[in-house]
Parts: C-alpha cells; structure tokens; sequence
C-alpha cells in the first residue's frame, strides 16, 4: 500500500467576528487509500494528543450526497475531481510533497462560523420563500394519473439531484446562487405538478436570492465545472427565461 | 408491575386501521393553534411529520443538528421505496406486502403495524409524486419499478440510485413550505441533549446550540423524537458519521422503554474496509444484486484475478443455495452467507474479507448502457473509492453494518412508554421485526410521518390540558439542564490520553467482533466485560479539547459515544438473552447444519422491551406477539 506525505495550510478562524489566518501541518505517511476527510482526521486526532484544537470542518454521509462538506482545496471548490465531493476525493489524487491549501467556502452571504464551517441557511430561506409544490399530506392524486414523458422525468431528476453544497457560490467570482435557484426551479417548472405556482415560484426565489446578498450572474461557468453533482448551466438559461416570462405575465402569478 | 399495552385495535387485520381512525378523538382547528409540538430530527420520518402536523395547524418546532433539515442520513438511501400498487399486474397487493413483511422480519413483529404499512404504502408514492419528487419512469410516463430482496414481485419505485435523496428533498421542500409560512419554527445546528419528564409526562426538551454552546428547554405538549438509528454504536457503519443515539437514550434513561437492542440489520453489498484509519463503509445499493451475481473462487486461497478464473472454478453460492430468490435472498441470509464464505477462506481481495459481485453477465445480456441507466452513479461512487472500473472487473462487497431494527418501543400510535413522547422511523422499534426487507425503511418513515402521526397524535393531543400556555418554569426543566451541562462539564475536566475516536473505534469493534453477524452465549459473556472495561477507560482516558461555549465537535462527538457506550451493553444483554435465532440475530447456538437460523417460538416470541433502573440495570418486560393472520413457519428461501 503506497503512503505519501503533504504539508497542509489550513484556515483557522475561531468564529465569525475573528481575523483568521493560515496554520500549517505535515501529514506523514497517509495511505493513498484514505479519503481527503479521513486524512484531516488523522491530523486532528494527533491535534488533540498534542493537546490542541482540531480543525473544525463539516461533513456527514461521506458518500457525496448530503452536501455537509465544503471545502476549498487548492483553490478549487470540493478538490482536484470534477464531479466529486471533497468527502469522496482520496488522496490518491495528491503527490508526495505537495502543498495542499485547505479554505472555507468564502462568500458574503455564506459567513464563516468556526474555521471551515459556514453558515450556508440563505440556502434553505431560498427554498422556503418558493421552492416547493403547495399539496397537503393527504390530498394528492393517485400517482399514475400524473403520466410524465420520460425525457422530462429525467431532465426534471438531474436538476433534482443538487446536493445544496455551496459549491457553485464558492466556485463563482460573484458568489452567486443562479445554480443553486436554478437547478430547484429547472426542477419544479418542468414537471405538470409544478405549474400551478411556476410563475409565483420562480420570481419569489429570485427575490430571497438577491435579499440573501449573492451576486449575479456573469455566465462564467464556474459553477457547473466545480459542481460535484455537474448540474448543467443550461439550468440558469432556463431560470432566467422562467424569470423574464414570470415578469411578462404578471396576472399568472400574482395569486 | 408496568404492563405493556400495544394499544392494537380489535377487529379484522384489515379494518383495524380504519376502525382505529374512526374512532381516534380530534382537536378542532382553533385548539390545534394552542398546542406545541417538537419534532427532533429532519430526516423522512421527522421532515414529514414536521411538514403534515404544521398543515393541520398545530405550533412546531423542529430541531436538527445539521445546518440544514436536508442533510438528514435519509438522504443517503440509495435504491428504493416499496408499495404495493401492483402496476406491474404481477400479483401485488397490500396482502403479499404485509405478508413479505413480516415473513422478512423472521415474524418478530407486530401484525396489524405492518398490515398498516403495507396499507398506507399506496398513498406515500401518490403524496411523493404530488410532491414532484421525480421518479424513474417508462417511456409512456407511468412510473417505473424494480425488484428487491426478499419478494418475488416488483414493486420498488425509485429514483436513480438516489431514491432517499429525492424523497428526503420532497419531505424537506414541504417542512420547508411550512416555515416559510411561519407555522414550524426551525432550530438548526441544535441537538438534544436530554427529554423532561414532569409527572410522569413528557414535556418538553432540553437542547444545545453547537454553535454557541448555550443549553436550553423548549416547552412541548407532545414530543416526537425522529433521530433515525444507533449504527453507529460499531464505529464502523453505513451510516452518517454524525447519526447517533443520544436522543433516544437519553429518553430511554428517562423511562422510555428500548425494544429488541440487538436487532441490528447487516446489509450485505458494502465495500469493504481497506485499513484502520478508515471512517465509515459505504453502502452499494441491494438493487444492485438485481443484475449482479454473487461469487467466491471454489478453490480456498484463490489468489487469481476474477477474469482469470473460470466459470467452473466459481461458486455462485447464493444461487446454488437459494435457487428460489438466488441473489435476492433477505440482507441477513445474504451477509451471513458472505461471512461463511469468507470464513471457510474462500474470501477475495486483499484481505479476504470481500466476495465478487459480478455485471459481467448482466452486460452481456442487456448491453453496458442499460445497466449504465439503472446503477450508473453507483458504478461510479464504487470507482472513486476502490478505483476500479466495475464495468470491467467486478465489484469487491462485503457486509456492513447498515440499519437497525430495534429502537424505543412504541405502541400502535408510535407512543413510547412515557405519555406525550412518540418515536418515528427508524428511531422505534416497530415495524421490521428481526430483519428489515430492503426499500421498506423509506417507505416506514414516511409512513410514520405523513400518514400515521398526524391521526394518532390528535387522539392523545385532545386530552391534554392545553387552556395554559406552556412553559419551562416548572424546575423538572432547570434540573435537565443541569444534568445535561454537568455532563459534558465532566467529558471536558477529564483531560485523559485518548481520542474519542480512538475508543470508539475499540468499543466498536468489540461489538462487530462479538454481537454481529453471528453471536454465541461464550463470545457474548466475554464481550460483555471487556466492553465495561472500554467505557470505564473512557471515562478517565478521554481527552476531549476545548470548551462547551462554543462549536465544539469533540465535545459533541463524546457526548454522544458516551451514549453509545451505554447502549452497546444493553445490546449485549439483549443478544444473549435471546436464546433462539431469528432473521439477524444469528446465535450459533441454534442454527442448522446448513447455517440457517433455527427460532423458538414457544419461548422467544416477543418483543424484549428493556426499562432502564436508576442504578444502571433494566428489567425485561415482554411483549408477546399474536399471529392470527399468518402461519409461524421457517423462513425459506430455497
């Protein structure tokens, strides 16, 4: 089994208020085997020996689909694989030697809670102000009378399988969330169950977005390319034609 | 001496529910304004309820952990959710559900709750479709379903290999909706830290903030504890390296009583452990043994690649032993056969404790793309972890520790022995007996949250004195918080040698090495003392940094293995107390010749429900289990 060694430069911030600045650490002998989160563990549990404090980091599943982590490694959001969270990035994918910067998500409106912990709840206020189809426990219709083409089905599904990371906003120069909102109301908006509240939907996201203090969009495609669920850019084209028809039908929505 | 009453409802198995509904009392809607309910977890069972009891007008409150209600380990579900609406017109019905069901839990659980399940399974894929939750479906857009373990029909809806995923998101989307409209309140990043009993009656809870420490009670008329299950006690296991058991052990220590421990289901297709640092296994979908074939080499200590040894040289031991189900054999016949395998020295890989799951076949027969179609992510998950392609070689697997069947008992409206305090999902014991059947814990959640809760709550809500407006004066709250910031006041003055991780890690593996797959009296006396001694050392060894005012994670992370420490005995004496074999619980004491699990219904048909006592024993009290509908018969699936 091949083991490497890496020097690490860490964020270290105590909470949202304090300056934070960069903390070195060796990591010796790491079994390529390992994942990415697994060789911050063996840092922090030689960290709490040595009687200090472990890097404070998020996580959950490790199997990239709860969307806790979020890091910024070496300057790219979740790592040096496209498509993957930084929870399933081993550390096969490093060299011997190397230097690996390890930072927070860094946005305005994701602040920084402990060192690379943010608080990324505009997220969920986004979802509450629209991103949902209105229909009490109990008064749905039966299933296969909603018969969906399946082409339909499955755009609607790849939309659907954003992991609410913050990747895009880390990854964007403007910290925006259009693929995030975009990728909810791709989901929503082409499936018939959605349609009563297309219009409502999309422009009451659009307004808790920009509340939230994201930037806009300037099409770079940073996000899509450090997605780690690759949700397509093709999203935000939808978002903002859903948006621009919302704003032309004013009596469709306004309900 | 406190009997058990299951609160089951007379009748026929088919009219109990609806009779039960009908006759459950009702809050009018100006009343429900008066009433606090606090749900405690965000997954499917707790998202749900949170979500459905919001709607009808109730005041709720909903606690998580996380950053965020999506997060939940539900979301990590991969293959599907059961229903019994026979789309497929291949002999489906409530019945054969119900009937599966209970036949896969090795009949160790209650009739009429699994009767309900199967019941209300029909209208959870309506509400979820409602919901917009994008199921697979077929090119003339009716929904698509797939076989699982443990049944002969299909009737597995699914989303991808993401079906938890997408159900969580349905669930959260409407808890969401809720408290965009102000009728549930959120509180994330909160965890609970103990229940408050007030005359015998539950009443509230006491939480803290992980992210500034403060601890605080929050007043409750009813109480839901919706925190999934207690995996994790192994250190190593499918589950998020964040699910825990404190909450319902803190409520168990509080007089909730804790239903069949040792009931712990070992999901056969993981991958396996590569080295000791490792954090967590992950799970490889069951749906996957649709298309993929179990083998070892038939030779002990075959060394060969997989594509070097031929097809004669191989044993398909699941096929050959179960010719009826083959590869879809239950979880537990399908672990416990790897073990076996892998014991008699026929294991592969590098450390011989992993068996091939083959496509080869399978992409033969249907083409690479089909079964890029149906397992595509999944592939993809098993190459970025073992780095290799398994379109090409097949995969390694082996069992995991994936989901727990026991839990906090309830009765049939999911309360637990303390009045006002419920248990949803995985969090209760209830509906899987001794074995759960694949795709049946997203579909037990959500029936718990969406379809049952919000009937029977109201039944007990009715009652309730509700003319006051409820508050945290009473001092059962202060004495909670004391207890709870004493607690982790001592795990913070202990300043020991060793890492919470680290004992964990050894607690953990006492437990997989002698309560797991298979256990034995000897093993589990054996393990019962060195167990002690862990939790001992751990409560002078541990050494955990930093302060309770502030983000703390060690602090969050001993709190909750403290808990663990205690549950894993528990689990023990639960395990070898239970003098019989049944579904996962495999005592080598009572097998057959062949390996198969041998059960004593004449002694052992109950449900051992364990009450805690103040100086840290339990009695057992037993709740016997009637069948009426269904014949007791050994499981075969030959």
């Amino acid at each position: 089994m091949a083991t490497i060694s890496v020097t690490l430069k860490v964020w270290r911030q105590k909470s949202r208020n304090d300056s934070g600045r960069f903390e070195t650490y060796f990591a010796k002998d790491i079994n390529t085997e390992m994942s990415f989160l697994e060789m911050l563990d063996v840092v922090n549990e030689n960290l709490i020996r040595e009687g200090k404090e472990p890097i404070a980091f998020e996580h959950d599943c490790r199997e990239g689909i709860c969307g806790s982590c979020g890091l910024y490694v070496n300057g790219r959001a979740h790592g040096p694989l496209k498509g993957t969270t930084i929870c399933q990035v081993h550390m096969r994918s490093f060299k011997d030697g190397e230097t690996i910067y390890v930072e927070p998500w860094r946005a305005k409106a994701f602040p920084i809670i402990k060192d690379l912990i943010v608080d990324r709840s505009a997220f969920d206020r986004i979802i509450q102000a629209g991103g949902f189809i209105s229909v009490d426990t109990g008064s749905a219709v039966e299933a296969n009378s909603i018969p969906i083409p399946k082409a339909i089905a499955d755009l609607a599904f790849e939309a659907a399988t954003c992991i609410g990371c913050g990747a895009c906003v880390a990854a964007c120069k403007n910290a925006s969330a259009m693929l995030f909102v975009s990728a909810k109301v791709t989901h929503l908006a082409l499936l018939p169950q959605g349609q009563a509240e297309r219009y409502r939907r999309v422009i009451k996201m659009v307004e808790q977005m920009d509340a939230e203090g994201f930037g806009n969009c300037s099409n770079t495609g940073a996000c899509e390319a450090e997605c780690p669920k690759s949700i397509s850019l093709t999203n935000i084209a939808r978002l903002n034609r859903e948006y621009l028809a919302a704003r032309l039908v004013p009596r469709q929505y306004d309900n | 001496m406190f009997t058990l009453d299951s609160k089951i409802p007379e009748g026929n198995l088919a009219d109990k529910w609806k009779n039960h509904k009908a006759n459950l009392k009702l809050v009018a809607p100006h009343n429900k304004r008066k009433l606090e309910i606090l749900v405690v977890g965000t997954g499917l069972a707790g998202s749900s309820a949170a979500a459905s009891l919001a709607e009808l007008g109730y005041n709720v409150k909903v606690f998580t952990y996380h950053d965020s209600p999506r997060r939940a380990h539900s979301i990590a579900a991969q293959g599907g959710i059961n229903a019994a609406k026979n789309y497929r017109n291949d002999g489906d019905s409530v019945e054969r559900l119900f009937y599966d069901t209970i036949k896969g839990g090795d009949f160790r659980a209650r009739e009429a709750n699994v009767y309900r399940l199967a019941e209300v399974s029909v209208n959870i894929i309506d509400q979820c479709v409602a919901q917009g939750v994008p199921f697979a479906r077929e090119y003339g857009g009716l929904l698509a379903t797939r076989s699982f373990g443990g049944t002969q029909v299909m009737r597995t809806f699914y989303a991808r290999g993401q079906t938890g995923q997408q159900l969580l998101l349905g669930a959260y989307s409407a808890l969401s909706r809720q408290v965009g409209a102000g009728t549930a309140k959120l509180f994330p990043r909160t965890e609970l830290l103990d229940i408050v009993v007030i005359d015998g009656v539950c009443k509230g809870i006491v939480v803290r903030n992980l992210v500034t420490g403060k601890i605080e009670s929050h007043f409750g008329h009813a109480v839901l504890l919706c925190t999934g299950g207690y995996g994790n006690v192994y250190y190593l296991s499918t589950n998020a390296k964040n699910s825990n058991c404190t909450a319902i052990w803190r409520a168990h220590k509080r007089g909730a009583f804790f239903g069949n421990p040792c009931f712990v289901q070992v999901h056969p297709t993981c991958i396996p452990q590569t080295g000791d640092y490792q954090s967590k296994l992950t799970l490889m979908s069951e749906s996957l043994r649709n298309d993929g074939r179990v083998w070892v080499p038939k030779q002990k200590g075959d060394k060969r690649p997989p594509n070097q040894i031929p097809e004669e040289e191989r044993d398909y031991y699941l096929e050959r032993r179960y010719p009826a189900f083959g590869n879809l054999v239950p979880r537990d016949v399908a672990s416990r056969n790897a073990k076996y395998v892998c014991d008699e020295g026929r294991g592969v890989g590098e450390t011989g404790q992993a068996v091939y799951l083959d496509f080869s076949d399978a992409i033969r027969r249907l083409g690479r793309d089909v079964i890029e179609q149906r397992y595509g992510n999944l592939f993809e998950m098993y190459e970025k972890i073992t780095n290799e392609n398994p379109y090409e070689v097949p995969m390694r697997i082996y069992p995991a520790v994936h989901y727990t069947m026991g839990g906090l008992w309830v009765d049939y409206n999911l309360m637990t022995t303390i009045p006002g305090l419920y248990a949803l999902g995985e969090a209760n014991f209830s509906d899987h007996g001794a074995n759960r059947l694949g795709a049946s814990a997203l579909m037990q959640g959500l029936a718990d949250g969406y379809f049952i809760i919000p009937y029977t709550i109201g039944d007990y809500l009715a009652r309730v004195d509700f003319s006051k407006k409820g508050n945290t004066d009473h001092p059962a709250f202060k004495d909670a918080e004391k207890s709870a910031t004493d607690r982790l006041r001592k795990l913070l003055d202990i300043k020991g040698k060793k890492t919470v991780d680290e004992l964990h890690r050894q607690a953990g593996k006492i437990l997989w090495d002698y309560c797991g797959i298979t256990r034995n009296a000897t093993d589990l006396k054996e393990a019962l003392e060195k167990y002690r001694n862990i939790r001992e050392e751990f409560w002078h060894q541990v050494n955990v940094p930093g302060t309770g005012e502030e983000l703390n994670q060690s602090l969050e992370k001993a709190n909750r293995v403290s808990d663990f420490l205690e549950l894993g005995e528990l689990m023990i004496l639960d395990a070898l107390h239970r003098n019989e074999s049944c579904g996962c619980h495999l005592r080598e004491e009572y097998m057959t010749e062949d390996g198969e699990a041998i059960r004593n219904d004449d002694e052992y048909c109950y449900v051992a429900a364990w009450e805690y006592k103040k100086d840290g024993t339990w009695d057992l009290h037993k709740e016997y289990l009637v069948f009426e509908n269904v014949k007791l018969t050994q499981r075969s699936y030959k």
